[in-house]
């Protein structure tokens, strides 16, 4: 019989402590919409994405009432496009996100994923005309994702790529000037992208993946702050326990979420995400988790141990609530979206320099981040292959997700709005790195990428 | 099917007769009940069977949502599996 400490628990987790499902992602496959004109293309992608995800908003709120947990985000992510689209004949896929964008909206999704390439060791027709296309591509859309995997550590870096986004990151903030350079929010560089990743912007129906697929990404920083509380002073064996016992519930109701989800609407569950995701919501921060454990603010010397912590915590907890567990699976640290890392940069806590080694040890990398719009773009590029060489070296997934604010400089905010936040504007290292981005090329895989 | 009530909120003559008349008229069976007052809160959580209930689930959720606004406090039905999920293995 359940008792009433056990539903007092669950229900004050979710009324005060913010617990929630962050996000069902609706991964569909469009490799059988192929055609060689573009408005067939487009019909037939908008087509079966509006038939298959007919129910998913729906099926989402259907299951906030059922449980009584709120279901935050529900989205899709689809076939990257310079696969999908690759044979149609065309120097520009603008229409295609445009026909996603609209998919989009039919259906109630609030983002969809997968205005992608993956060029980790090269380029074919297709990622060069969806790289090229970025920049009007979100600046004419407003829900269309997109992301570049510009390396892995099976294949190297390439180098090209890393130049190329440099230039496409400042196209893209120029483009949406007037919108505080919003359209970089909602493009990620990815070393080691992963194909399950149910989390925005950088999430993309991987070509290994089933036809259709429900994925579903599970959160709740102020849950496990609120448990840190109760075990301040202990030492680190009590701390670590006591995120794994937090992580385990949390993941469990995402578990029984997406079982249901994917029983609802007859469509396969995937993996759970186990990701700690902040929201701009006062108690739902990352931050404030590190000032539980013991630090002034996010950025102190020892926030990298605090993350590394918090990080394998929540994977050990989590993987025994799950049957299947992928995606990112560890701790966010959006700058933007995270009031409490807001607040670190604000008083000179966080600097980029810090946020690159956090990013050593967490899910992803440099994420949300502001800064001037009159940085370059090779000084951007520097950035983008400092990340992915962290992530190829070390087999995991990185990313950055940097907005270059054109017009704004050191010390002033810039406004998102909605999930995306704020954020204040960081200094970069000024000394310039160009005659190395300039090289061109790959960076061969690194020595240990040789398993078999 | 089991769902699970709870009722928050201050306290007042009449909020368990509201709730039972409510499950009554839409054949929803109540199999436990345990209530107290913390500090002049009322705090009262029902195990129901809702396994032929009048009405489907979200509508039961939403009209007893709306029958604790008009007496001033907060009534939530949930089902049962939140709860087994989260704290049994």
């Amino acid at each position: 019989m359940i008792s009433r400490v056990e539903v007092q628990e669950t229900n004050s987790m979710i009324r005060e402590m913010n617990l929630d499902v962050r996000t069902i992602t609706m991964g569909i496959s469009l490799m059988d919409c192929a055609h060689e004109d573009m408005n067939v293309f487009n019909r037939n992608i908008y087509d079966k994405i509006t038939r298959t995800a007919e129910h998913l908003v729906k099926t989402g709120e259907d299951l906030e009432k059922q449980f009584g947990v709120p279901i935050v985000n529900k989205r899709i992510s689809v076939t990257p496009i310079s696969i999908a689209a690759g044979g149609v004949k065309t120097n520009t896929f603008v229409p295609v996100a445009e026909a996603l964008d609209r998919a989009a909206k039919e259906v109630g999704v609030n983002f969809i994923g997968g205005f992608s390439a993956l060029v980790q060791k090269g380029f074919t027709n297709g990622d060069r005309v969806l790289i090229d296309s970025i920049p009007e591509a979100l600046a004419v859309t407003d829900r269309v994702c997109s992301s570049v995997n510009v390396g892995s550590s099976r294949s190297g870096i390439n180098m090209d790529a890393v130049k190329m986004m440099g230039d496409i990151l400042l196209r893209t903030a120029e483009r949406t000037a007037d919108r505080g350079s919003i359209g970089c929010a909602k493009l990620v560089v990815f070393c080691n992208a992963v194909e399950d990743n149910p989390f925005m912007a950088g999430a993309f129906h991987g070509v290994g993946e089933q036809e259709c697929v429900i994925n579903v990404g599970v959160s709740g920083p102020g849950v496990v702050k609120r448990a840190l509380e109760e075990v301040k002073g202990k030492d680190f064996e009590t701390l670590c326990e006591t995120i794994k016992r937090t992580a385990f519930k949390v993941t469990r109701v995402g578990q029984l979420v997406a079982q249901e989800a994917s029983k609802r609407l007859g469509v396969p569950f995937g993996i759970i995400d186990l990701s700690l995701a902040p929201t701009p919501e006062i108690g739902d921060s990352i931050a404030e988790i590190f000032q539980v454990m013991g630090l002034e603010e996010a950025g102190a010397p020892g926030t990298t141990a605090a993350l590394a912590i918090l990080n394998d915590n929540v994977k050990k907890g989590g993987v025994m609530a799950s049957s299947y567990v992928g995606g990112l699976s560890g701790a966010f640290i959006p700058v933007s979206e995270d009031h409490g890392m807001i607040e670190a940069v604000q008083r000179g806590a966080l600097t980029l320099e810090k946020l690159e080694a956090m990013t050593c040890v967490c899910s992803v990398g440099l994420d949300m981040i502001a800064i001037p719009g009159s940085t370059s773009a090779a000084t951007i590029s520097g950035i983008i292959a400092d990340e992915a060489a962290i992530g190829m070296v070390n087999n995991k997934t990185t990313a950055v997700r940097i907005i270059p604010v054109i017009g704004k400089d050191v010390g002033e905010i810039v406004e998102f709005g909605g999930l995306l936040g704020y954020a204040p504007i960081m200094p970069v290292n000024a000394f310039n790195c160009a005659p190395f981005i300039e090289r061109g090329g790959r960076i061969p895989a690194p020595i240990h990428s040789f398993k078999n | 099917m089991k769902g699970i009530i709870t009722v928050l909120g201050k306290d007042k003559v009449g909020i368990i007769a509201k709730v039972c008349t409510y499950l009554a008229d839409n054949n929803v069976n109540i199999l436990d009940i345990s209530q107290t007052i913390i500090q002049g809160y009322f705090n009262m959580m029902m195990i129901v069977d809702i396994s032929a209930p009048a009405k489907n689930f979200e509508t039961l959720v939403e009209e007893l949502q709306e029958l604790g606004l008009s007496i001033g406090v907060e009534i939530k039905l949930q089902h049962e599996d939140i709860f087994n999920t989260m704290h049994r293995i």
